[in-house]
Protein backbone atom coordinates (compact mmCIF):
# COMPACT_ATOMS: atom_id res chain seq x y z
CA UNK A 1 0.00 0.00 0.00
CA UNK A 2 2.99 2.29 0.15
CA UNK A 3 2.65 5.19 -2.21
CA UNK A 4 -0.96 4.39 -3.12
CA UNK A 5 -2.22 7.44 -1.20
CA UNK A 6 -0.34 9.63 -3.62
CA UNK A 7 -1.38 7.67 -6.74
CA UNK A 8 -5.09 7.73 -5.87
CA UNK A 9 -7.17 4.54 -5.93
CA UNK A 10 -10.70 3.32 -5.55
CA UNK A 11 -12.07 0.32 -3.73
CA UNK A 12 -15.32 -1.45 -4.61
CA UNK A 13 -16.85 -4.88 -4.72
CA UNK A 14 -16.70 -6.82 -7.94
CA UNK A 15 -20.47 -7.31 -8.08
CA UNK A 16 -21.18 -3.63 -7.72
CA UNK A 17 -18.57 -2.79 -10.33
CA UNK A 18 -20.14 -5.18 -12.80
CA UNK A 19 -23.61 -3.84 -12.04
CA UNK A 20 -22.39 -0.27 -12.51
CA UNK A 21 -20.79 -1.18 -15.84
CA UNK A 22 -23.88 -3.00 -17.08
CA UNK A 23 -26.41 -0.37 -16.15
CA UNK A 24 -24.41 2.35 -17.88
CA UNK A 25 -23.86 0.51 -21.14
CA UNK A 26 -27.32 -0.71 -22.07
CA UNK A 27 -27.34 -2.24 -25.53
CA UNK A 28 -31.00 -2.37 -26.44
CA UNK A 29 -32.84 -4.28 -29.10
CA UNK A 30 -35.85 -2.20 -30.22
CA UNK A 31 -38.62 -4.60 -31.20
CA UNK A 32 -40.79 -1.88 -32.74
CA UNK A 33 -44.14 -2.93 -34.16
CA UNK A 34 -46.50 0.03 -33.90
CA UNK A 35 -47.08 3.71 -33.17
CA UNK A 36 -45.16 3.61 -29.86
CA UNK A 37 -42.10 3.47 -32.09
CA UNK A 38 -42.46 7.19 -32.78
CA UNK A 39 -42.28 7.97 -29.08
CA UNK A 40 -39.35 5.60 -28.75
CA UNK A 41 -37.55 7.53 -31.50
CA UNK A 42 -38.41 10.85 -29.81
CA UNK A 43 -36.88 9.55 -26.61
CA UNK A 44 -33.82 8.21 -28.35
CA UNK A 45 -33.07 11.41 -30.29
CA UNK A 46 -31.16 14.43 -29.10
CA UNK A 47 -33.88 16.28 -27.20
CA UNK A 48 -34.38 13.58 -24.56
CA UNK A 49 -31.20 11.70 -25.42
CA UNK A 50 -31.07 8.23 -23.90
CA UNK A 51 -27.33 8.34 -24.49
CA UNK A 52 -27.12 10.21 -21.16
CA UNK A 53 -27.97 6.88 -19.57
CA UNK A 54 -25.60 4.87 -21.72
CA UNK A 55 -28.46 3.45 -23.77
CA UNK A 56 -27.71 5.31 -26.98
CA UNK A 57 -26.61 2.45 -29.16
CA UNK A 58 -29.44 0.17 -30.28
CA UNK A 59 -28.23 -3.14 -31.63
CA UNK A 60 -30.32 -4.66 -34.39
CA UNK A 61 -29.25 -8.16 -33.55
CA UNK A 62 -30.63 -9.86 -30.44
CA UNK A 63 -27.29 -11.61 -29.93
CA UNK A 64 -25.57 -8.27 -29.32
CA UNK A 65 -28.28 -6.81 -27.09
CA UNK A 66 -28.99 -7.14 -23.40
CA UNK A 67 -32.25 -5.20 -23.05
CA UNK A 68 -35.24 -6.07 -25.21
CA UNK A 69 -37.53 -3.07 -25.77
CA UNK A 70 -40.90 -4.38 -26.93
CA UNK A 71 -42.47 -1.28 -28.46
CA UNK A 72 -45.98 -1.64 -29.83
CA UNK A 73 -48.85 -4.07 -30.12
CA UNK A 74 -47.95 -7.75 -30.39
CA UNK A 75 -50.36 -9.91 -32.35
CA UNK A 76 -50.76 -13.64 -32.00
CA UNK A 77 -49.19 -14.02 -35.43
CA UNK A 78 -46.08 -12.19 -34.25
CA UNK A 79 -45.86 -13.83 -30.82
CA UNK A 80 -43.61 -16.75 -31.90
CA UNK A 81 -41.17 -14.25 -33.44
CA UNK A 82 -40.97 -12.22 -30.22
CA UNK A 83 -40.36 -15.37 -28.19
CA UNK A 84 -37.63 -16.46 -30.57
CA UNK A 85 -35.93 -13.04 -30.41
CA UNK A 86 -36.00 -13.23 -26.62
CA UNK A 87 -34.49 -16.70 -26.64
CA UNK A 88 -31.73 -15.59 -29.00
CA UNK A 89 -30.50 -12.96 -26.55
CA UNK A 90 -27.56 -13.91 -24.38
CA UNK A 91 -27.78 -13.79 -20.56
CA UNK A 92 -27.94 -11.54 -18.67
CA UNK A 93 -30.96 -9.98 -20.37
CA UNK A 94 -33.81 -7.71 -19.41
CA UNK A 95 -37.15 -6.94 -21.03
CA UNK A 96 -38.89 -3.57 -21.10
CA UNK A 97 -42.58 -3.52 -21.96
CA UNK A 98 -43.07 -0.19 -23.74
CA UNK A 99 -46.63 1.07 -24.11
CA UNK A 100 -49.90 -0.16 -22.72
CA UNK A 101 -50.46 -2.66 -25.56
CA UNK A 102 -47.40 -4.65 -24.55
CA UNK A 103 -48.28 -4.34 -20.85
CA UNK A 104 -51.89 -5.54 -20.97
CA UNK A 105 -53.13 -5.54 -24.54
CA UNK A 106 -54.32 -1.97 -24.08
CA UNK A 107 -57.68 -1.17 -25.58
CA UNK A 108 -57.52 -4.18 -27.87
CA UNK A 109 -59.72 -7.07 -26.87
CA UNK A 110 -60.06 -9.14 -30.00
CA UNK A 111 -58.97 -12.20 -31.96
CA UNK A 112 -55.63 -10.76 -33.01
CA UNK A 113 -53.89 -9.19 -30.00
CA UNK A 114 -51.76 -10.74 -27.27
CA UNK A 115 -53.05 -9.48 -23.91
CA UNK A 116 -49.68 -8.45 -22.54
CA UNK A 117 -46.27 -9.81 -23.51
CA UNK A 118 -45.75 -11.12 -19.97
CA UNK A 119 -47.91 -14.04 -21.04
CA UNK A 120 -45.08 -14.96 -23.41
CA UNK A 121 -41.80 -13.78 -21.89
CA UNK A 122 -40.73 -12.42 -18.48
CA UNK A 123 -40.86 -8.63 -18.19
CA UNK A 124 -38.67 -6.49 -15.92
CA UNK A 125 -40.06 -2.98 -16.41
CA UNK A 126 -43.53 -1.91 -17.53
CA UNK A 127 -43.89 1.54 -19.10
CA UNK A 128 -47.63 2.01 -19.74
CA UNK A 129 -49.07 4.86 -21.75
CA UNK A 130 -50.62 5.24 -25.15
CA UNK A 131 -47.94 6.08 -26.07
CA UNK A 132 -45.84 6.81 -22.97
CA UNK A 133 -44.30 10.27 -22.87
CA UNK A 134 -40.50 10.42 -23.14
CA UNK A 135 -40.33 11.34 -19.45
CA UNK A 136 -42.09 8.07 -18.59
CA UNK A 137 -39.61 6.18 -20.74
CA UNK A 138 -36.64 7.83 -19.07
CA UNK A 139 -38.19 7.09 -15.67
CA UNK A 140 -38.56 3.45 -16.69
CA UNK A 141 -35.00 3.39 -17.92
CA UNK A 142 -33.71 4.75 -14.60
CA UNK A 143 -35.78 2.16 -12.73
CA UNK A 144 -34.29 -0.51 -14.95
CA UNK A 145 -30.80 0.76 -14.14
CA UNK A 146 -31.55 0.56 -10.42
CA UNK A 147 -32.78 -2.96 -10.91
CA UNK A 148 -29.65 -3.93 -12.82
CA UNK A 149 -27.44 -2.44 -10.11
CA UNK A 150 -29.38 -4.13 -7.29
CA UNK A 151 -29.23 -7.51 -8.97
CA UNK A 152 -25.46 -7.54 -9.03
CA UNK A 153 -24.90 -5.83 -5.69
CA UNK A 154 -26.35 -8.78 -3.82
CA UNK A 155 -24.82 -11.30 -6.18
CA UNK A 156 -28.00 -12.87 -7.48
CA UNK A 157 -30.57 -11.98 -10.02
CA UNK A 158 -34.15 -11.99 -8.79
CA UNK A 159 -36.62 -13.74 -10.99
CA UNK A 160 -38.33 -11.30 -13.33
CA UNK A 161 -41.88 -10.30 -12.70
CA UNK A 162 -44.39 -12.61 -14.26
CA UNK A 163 -48.11 -12.43 -14.25
CA UNK A 164 -49.87 -14.97 -11.99
CA UNK A 165 -51.49 -17.90 -13.76
CA UNK A 166 -54.89 -16.92 -15.09
CA UNK A 167 -57.85 -19.20 -14.73
CA UNK A 168 -59.69 -19.36 -18.04
CA UNK B 1 -70.44 11.57 -65.47
CA UNK B 2 -72.66 12.68 -62.63
CA UNK B 3 -73.91 10.23 -60.02
CA UNK B 4 -77.39 9.79 -61.44
CA UNK B 5 -76.33 9.68 -65.07
CA UNK B 6 -73.69 7.07 -64.20
CA UNK B 7 -76.32 4.84 -62.61
CA UNK B 8 -78.62 5.37 -65.59
CA UNK B 9 -75.85 4.49 -68.05
CA UNK B 10 -75.01 1.27 -66.19
CA UNK B 11 -78.67 0.33 -65.94
CA UNK B 12 -79.19 1.01 -69.64
CA UNK B 13 -76.24 -1.13 -70.62
CA UNK B 14 -77.03 -4.02 -68.25
CA UNK B 15 -80.79 -3.95 -67.59
CA UNK B 16 -80.85 -7.54 -66.32
CA UNK B 17 -77.76 -7.35 -64.10
CA UNK B 18 -78.84 -4.49 -61.86
CA UNK B 19 -81.14 -5.37 -58.97
CA UNK B 20 -81.34 -1.93 -57.40
CA UNK B 21 -79.41 1.27 -57.09
CA UNK B 22 -79.09 4.31 -54.91
CA UNK B 23 -77.09 7.49 -54.65
CA UNK B 24 -76.04 9.17 -51.45
CA UNK B 25 -74.07 12.39 -51.23
CA UNK B 26 -72.44 11.96 -54.61
CA UNK B 27 -71.67 8.28 -54.30
CA UNK B 28 -73.42 5.98 -56.75
CA UNK B 29 -74.17 2.39 -55.78
CA UNK B 30 -75.57 -0.39 -57.93
CA UNK B 31 -76.59 -3.82 -56.67
CA UNK B 32 -75.46 -6.49 -59.13
CA UNK B 33 -76.50 -10.10 -59.56
CA UNK B 34 -73.50 -12.36 -58.81
CA UNK B 35 -73.67 -14.15 -62.16
CA UNK B 36 -73.37 -10.86 -64.06
CA UNK B 37 -70.45 -9.46 -62.07
CA UNK B 38 -67.60 -10.37 -64.42
CA UNK B 39 -69.30 -9.07 -67.56
CA UNK B 40 -70.34 -5.87 -65.86
CA UNK B 41 -66.91 -5.29 -64.33
CA UNK B 42 -65.19 -5.88 -67.67
CA UNK B 43 -67.50 -3.39 -69.36
CA UNK B 44 -66.86 -0.84 -66.61
CA UNK B 45 -63.15 -1.15 -67.20
CA UNK B 46 -63.12 -1.24 -71.01
CA UNK B 47 -66.12 0.84 -72.07
CA UNK B 48 -65.11 4.34 -73.16
CA UNK B 49 -68.07 5.80 -71.31
CA UNK B 50 -66.92 4.40 -67.94
CA UNK B 51 -63.12 3.82 -68.04
CA UNK B 52 -63.00 2.52 -64.47
CA UNK B 53 -59.29 1.77 -64.50
CA UNK B 54 -58.77 1.87 -60.73
CA UNK B 55 -60.10 -0.64 -58.21
CA UNK B 56 -60.05 1.48 -55.07
CA UNK B 57 -61.24 -1.12 -52.61
CA UNK B 58 -62.86 -4.50 -52.35
CA UNK B 59 -64.44 -5.60 -49.10
CA UNK B 60 -67.46 -7.36 -47.68
CA UNK B 61 -70.25 -6.83 -45.17
CA UNK B 62 -71.84 -9.49 -42.97
CA UNK B 63 -75.52 -8.64 -42.58
CA UNK B 64 -76.38 -11.62 -40.37
CA UNK B 65 -76.96 -9.53 -37.26
CA UNK B 66 -78.11 -6.39 -39.05
CA UNK B 67 -80.93 -4.61 -37.27
CA UNK B 68 -80.78 -6.84 -34.20
CA UNK B 69 -79.37 -4.02 -32.12
CA UNK B 70 -80.99 -0.64 -31.77
CA UNK B 71 -79.16 2.14 -33.53
CA UNK B 72 -76.88 4.12 -31.26
CA UNK B 73 -77.41 7.83 -31.35
CA UNK B 74 -74.30 9.95 -31.46
CA UNK B 75 -73.61 13.31 -29.92
CA UNK B 76 -72.95 16.46 -31.85
CA UNK B 77 -70.56 19.09 -30.46
CA UNK B 78 -73.55 21.06 -29.16
CA UNK B 79 -74.47 18.10 -26.97
CA UNK B 80 -77.65 17.33 -28.89
CA UNK B 81 -78.18 13.75 -29.98
CA UNK B 82 -78.64 13.34 -33.68
CA UNK B 83 -79.09 10.57 -36.16
CA UNK B 84 -77.62 10.86 -39.62
CA UNK B 85 -80.85 9.88 -41.37
CA UNK B 86 -82.70 12.77 -39.77
CA UNK B 87 -79.97 15.25 -40.45
CA UNK B 88 -79.38 14.57 -44.12
CA UNK B 89 -82.39 14.06 -46.35
CA UNK B 90 -81.94 10.99 -48.52
CA UNK B 91 -83.66 11.56 -51.83
CA UNK B 92 -82.65 8.23 -53.31
CA UNK B 93 -82.97 5.99 -50.28
CA UNK B 94 -81.03 2.84 -49.53
CA UNK B 95 -83.11 -0.17 -50.59
CA UNK B 96 -82.43 -1.90 -47.28
CA UNK B 97 -80.44 -4.95 -46.23
CA UNK B 98 -80.15 -7.79 -48.74
CA UNK B 99 -81.83 -11.17 -48.49
CA UNK B 100 -78.45 -12.86 -48.42
CA UNK B 101 -75.97 -12.94 -45.57
CA UNK B 102 -72.98 -11.27 -47.25
CA UNK B 103 -72.51 -8.39 -49.63
CA UNK B 104 -69.22 -8.00 -51.51
CA UNK B 105 -68.47 -4.33 -52.11
CA UNK B 106 -66.37 -3.03 -55.00
CA UNK B 107 -65.28 0.57 -55.25
CA UNK B 108 -64.22 1.71 -58.71
CA UNK B 109 -62.77 5.01 -59.82
CA UNK B 110 -61.96 6.39 -63.23
CA UNK B 111 -58.72 8.34 -63.23
CA UNK B 112 -59.45 9.90 -66.60
CA UNK B 113 -63.15 10.71 -66.16
CA UNK B 114 -63.01 11.35 -62.38
CA UNK B 115 -66.13 9.46 -61.47
CA UNK B 116 -66.61 6.64 -59.03
CA UNK B 117 -69.05 3.77 -58.68
CA UNK B 118 -69.74 1.22 -55.99
CA UNK B 119 -70.89 -2.28 -56.88
CA UNK B 120 -72.57 -4.44 -54.26
CA UNK B 121 -72.95 -8.14 -54.95
CA UNK B 122 -75.12 -10.22 -52.60
CA UNK B 123 -73.67 -13.61 -51.67
CA UNK B 124 -75.46 -16.31 -49.74
CA UNK B 125 -74.10 -18.18 -46.75
CA UNK B 126 -74.26 -21.74 -48.09
CA UNK B 127 -72.58 -20.97 -51.41
CA UNK B 128 -70.37 -18.11 -50.27
CA UNK B 129 -68.58 -17.83 -53.58
CA UNK B 130 -68.29 -15.12 -56.20
CA UNK B 131 -66.27 -14.69 -59.38
CA UNK B 132 -62.77 -13.34 -58.91
CA UNK B 133 -61.92 -10.12 -60.75
CA UNK B 134 -58.15 -10.66 -60.53
CA UNK B 135 -58.15 -11.24 -64.30
CA UNK B 136 -59.37 -7.66 -64.77
CA UNK B 137 -57.63 -5.78 -61.93
CA UNK B 138 -54.47 -7.46 -60.66
CA UNK B 139 -54.79 -5.41 -57.47
CA UNK B 140 -57.85 -7.44 -56.52
CA UNK B 141 -55.57 -10.37 -55.63
CA UNK B 142 -54.73 -9.41 -52.06
CA UNK B 143 -58.08 -7.70 -51.47
CA UNK B 144 -59.93 -10.91 -52.33
CA UNK B 145 -57.56 -12.87 -50.12
CA UNK B 146 -58.40 -10.50 -47.28
CA UNK B 147 -62.13 -10.98 -47.82
CA UNK B 148 -61.59 -14.76 -47.82
CA UNK B 149 -59.52 -14.53 -44.66
CA UNK B 150 -61.89 -12.26 -42.74
CA UNK B 151 -65.30 -13.34 -44.05
CA UNK B 152 -64.81 -16.78 -45.59
CA UNK B 153 -66.16 -15.86 -49.01
CA UNK B 154 -64.38 -17.78 -51.75
CA UNK B 155 -63.47 -16.28 -55.12
CA UNK B 156 -63.90 -18.47 -58.18
CA UNK B 157 -60.81 -18.38 -60.39
CA UNK B 158 -58.49 -16.68 -57.91
CA UNK B 159 -54.87 -17.78 -58.54
CA UNK B 160 -53.76 -18.04 -54.90
CA UNK B 161 -56.69 -17.94 -52.50
CA UNK B 162 -55.11 -18.34 -49.05
CA UNK B 163 -55.10 -16.37 -45.82
CA UNK B 164 -53.31 -13.02 -45.96
CA UNK B 165 -53.68 -11.48 -42.48
CA UNK B 166 -54.21 -14.42 -40.15
CA UNK B 167 -51.91 -17.41 -39.83
CA UNK B 168 -52.60 -20.72 -41.54
CA UNK B 169 -53.49 -22.47 -38.26
CA UNK B 170 -56.27 -19.97 -37.56
CA UNK B 171 -59.70 -21.59 -37.61
CA UNK B 172 -62.70 -19.60 -38.76
CA UNK B 173 -63.12 -16.11 -40.13
CA UNK B 174 -62.89 -13.40 -37.47
CA UNK B 175 -65.02 -10.65 -39.05
CA UNK B 176 -68.05 -12.90 -39.38
CA UNK B 177 -70.63 -11.72 -36.90
CA UNK B 178 -70.92 -15.20 -35.39
CA UNK B 179 -67.20 -15.34 -34.53
CA UNK B 180 -67.04 -14.85 -30.72
CA UNK B 181 -65.53 -11.47 -29.99
CA UNK B 182 -63.30 -12.85 -27.22
CA UNK B 183 -62.22 -16.06 -28.95
CA UNK B 184 -58.45 -16.29 -29.31
CA UNK B 185 -56.25 -18.84 -31.04
CA UNK B 186 -52.67 -18.12 -29.91
CA UNK B 187 -49.76 -19.83 -31.59
CA UNK B 188 -47.66 -19.65 -28.39
CA UNK B 189 -48.61 -18.75 -24.84
CA UNK B 190 -51.87 -19.13 -22.97
CA UNK B 191 -55.34 -18.40 -24.30
CA UNK B 192 -55.71 -15.03 -22.66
Amino acid sequence: MTGSEQAGFLTTRIGEAIGWARKNSIFQYPFVTACCGMEYMATACSHYDVDRFGAGLPRFSPRQADVLFVVGTISHKLAPVLKKIYEQMAEPKWVVSFGVCTCTGGFYDNYATVMGIDTLIPVDIYIPGCPPRPEYVLDGLIKLQKKMQAQHANGQRPSPETRPEMVP
Amino acid sequence: MSTTSLIQAVEKKFPDAIQASHAYRGDATVFVRPECLLDLARALRDDRAFQMNLLVDLTAVDFSSFGSQSQVAFFTPSGVTARPAQEIPDEDPWPGPPDTRFVIVYHFFSLSLKHRLRLEVPVGEADAEVDSITSLWAGADWLEREVWDMFGVRFRGHPNLKRILMYEKFVGHPLRKDYPVNKRQPLVGPVN
